[in-house]
């Protein structure tokens, strides 16, 4: 359960400012960019010093798999075959024969390589415009060796900024819930990972049911929903110590927590003698404040980036709708106007768009609008699917989706899903056991 | 004589298939009133003809004829039964959000406690607890299964 953060990364050459190849994020993957991804090189030494220390053939072809298949995913580069590949990696990271690397048709160009000194990996790398012949970027980073997969990631997160204009989302977990067992008792344990689905750690046996997991802003902690003692109640868990604690001192069930964008505060729902409200505590003085007070339903609670709002799902209306109101509870305005209920309203990373689960005529959509409730798009169809999540850059949603069971009611299954923000490239996102409630965390460095 | 007796055959088996889907299809639908479910299947006993649960319409926390006629018997149990104590369960169906279906089943495990209380059940005697969508008893996704989901169960707490 303990795991640190150790980073250290050094630049070696600045990073050239004009852009030569671009990607526009906004058009959809219709055609994603060729690019070659040259397994980063290392020499039999380094091989050989590098096993004592990590069960890997050679992980400098790991490293830019983990590269590749994270380029792959984002559904806006297609990394080009291998066997294609005409020069060598240590040589092409020295100085590439744009005209083989043009004649598989690749636009760009990732090199690099790995040495291994004082126990430390360091590895650099360096994207090309194959086209212009040119350097675009070049990094390297020190690290203990089993950060390689880290590695893999920050690189994509390097290459994606160059090459789009737009922060990555690839050195980052998610936090879920896994599930196991039939539909009628299912055991569930909060659970983390690589945002590809590797490292997956459990942070609780499953004794107890919980749900809802969300990571603070230094993905740290992490507040939720659990069964404790029969008890469903808000906790903050500390991922580093395992240290849980429950949140407030309610006579009754609190749930649908987050944090508010600056970390000092959780927001969540009250629920007692059949009403439910929305309140936050305080981490630091432990006030409890109440926010709203009204007889209806009020809850799933998600803070504007700038801390300044709250978007909230109420049925005062007489069915879920989405709400906004100001941080301190006034001004309270109803956003959603379209057929159907809407609920689970999460505010993007960017701060202009809501994405919210909707149900119409029996079937279950996420979709997004902006924060006024105009320009509604519905990004993806299920029979169930609810609870989306913004990647850090607030370009990919992440959310669970259920099965329908059977005429014995069997065949239940859930998973989590990710789709882009124009509603191309929905993905199955792999984990080792079933999943729900995913929630993603900010990037982990940069 | 011989095909006579064959088509008479067919005639009843065929007959036989009819009563049986027309049977089916009454079960189906005696089971539910609007989408409320009114059968027996899931309904387990705290004593003898006292139901331990009633049952909802989507989306609402209103108690319906029956399930008042339920609570009072369960009420009158308890008044007889002054030293044991009930939690009651509140339960959603698996359509709708996670955390909406928690203040759901919120809602109407209090409704239950409420009409209890009018019966002269204290408020010390019964605690509630919301499952939301969590814990179905029916693991079918078709309006029956979800209509047997939908409801309040009052468990014995002591």
């Amino acid at each position: 359960m303990l795991f640190r953060y150790l980073f250290i990364f050094f630049l070696i050459i600045p990073i050239k400012s004009f852009a030569l190849i671009e990607v526009d994020i906004n058009r959809g993957n219709l055609s994603p960019l060729p690019i070659a991804v040259s397994p980063l090189s290392l020499d039999k030494e380094t091989k050989n010093n590098l096993k004592k220390f990590l069960e890997k053939e050679d992980v400098g072809a790991e490293i830019s798999s983990v590269v590749e298949n994270n380029l792959k995913k984002s559904g806006l580069f297609n990394p080009l075959s291998k066997d294609s590949f005409l020069q060598k990696p240590d040589i092409a990271h020295l100085k590439p024969r744009f005209e083989d690397w043009a004649l598989i048709k690749a636009q760009a160009l990732i090199t690099g390589k790995v040495t291994f000194s004082d126990e430390k990996l360091r590895v650099e790398f360096r994207l090309w415009d194959v086209l212009a012949a040119k350097e675009m970027m070049a990094l390297a980073f020190t690290t203990v060796p089993n950060n390689w997969r880290r590695v893999g990631h920050i690189i994509t997160d390097k290459i994606y900024e160059r090459l789009t204009g737009e922060k990555g989302y690839f050195d980052t977990r998610i936090i879920y819930v896994s599930e196991e067992g039939p539909k009628t008792k299912r055991i569930k344990k909060l659970a983390i990972m690589d945002q590809d689905g590797f490292n997956t750690k459990y942070l609780t046996l499953g004794n107890e049911l919980v749900l809802t997991p969300r990571f603070n802003p230094t993905n740290q902690m992490v507040t939720y929903l659990s069964y404790f003692r029969n008890l469903p109640r808000v906790y903050l868990l500390d991922i580093e110590t395992g240290i849980q604690e429950v949140v407030g001192d309610f006579p009754g069930m609190t749930f649908a927590p987050r944090f508010s964008p600056d970390g000092k505060k959780i927001i969540m729902s009250f629920a007692k003698d059949g009403n439910s409200d929305i309140y936050t505590m305080d981490l630091e003085n432990r006030i409890v404040e109440r926010i709203t007070n009204h007889p209806s339903i009020d809850t799933s609670p998600s803070y504007s980036p700038d801390g300044k709002y709250i978007c909230f799902n109420s049925d005062r209306s007489g069915y879920q709708q989405i709400y906004i109101m100001k941080s301190d509870g006034s001004n309270v305005k109803r956003i959603s106007f379209g057929k159907g209920l809407y609920g689970t309203p999460v505010w993007s990373p960017r701060g202009d768009l809501i994405a919210f689960t909707k149900l119409h005529k029996g079937k279950f959509y996420i979709g997004v609008m902006r924060t006024n409730g105009k320009g509604e798009r519905l990004l993806t169809e299920n029979f169930y699917q609810e609870a989306p999540s913004w990647s850090p850059n607030g370009r990919v949603l992440i959310f669970y989706r259920e099965t329908k069971t059977d005429d014995k009611g069997e065949g239940f299954s859930a998973k989590l899903w990710s789709i882009d923000l124009t509603g191309y490239n929905e993905r199955l996102v792999s984990t080792e056991t079933d999943a729900s409630d995913p929630s993603w965390s900010s990037l982990l460095s940069n | 004589m011989n095909l006579n007796k064959i088509f008479k055959n067919a005639l009843l088996v065929a007959l036989a298939c009819l009563a049986l889907s027309a049977c089916a299809k009454k079960v189906g639908t005696g089971q539910m009133q609007g989408d409320v479910y009114t059968g027996t299947d899931t309904v387990e006993y705290l004593a003898s003809g006292v139901p331990d649960r009633v049952f909802f319409a989507t989306n609402e926390s209103v108690l319906t004829t029956k399930s008042r006629e339920t609570l009072r018997k369960q009420a009158a149990w308890l008044r007889k039964n002054s030293k044991i104590n009930v939690v009651i369960e509140g339960h959603a169906d698996e359509r709708g959000t996670r955390e909406y279906n928690l203040a759901l089943g919120e809602r109407r495990a209090n409704a239950a406690k409420d009409y209890l209380m009018t019966y002269g059940i204290s408020a010390d005697r019964i605690s509630v607890i919301s499952y939301g969508k969590e814990r179905p008893v029916d693991s079918g996704s078709n309006p029956l299964s979800w209509s047997k989901n939908r409801r309040s169960v009052t468990v014995k707490a002591n």
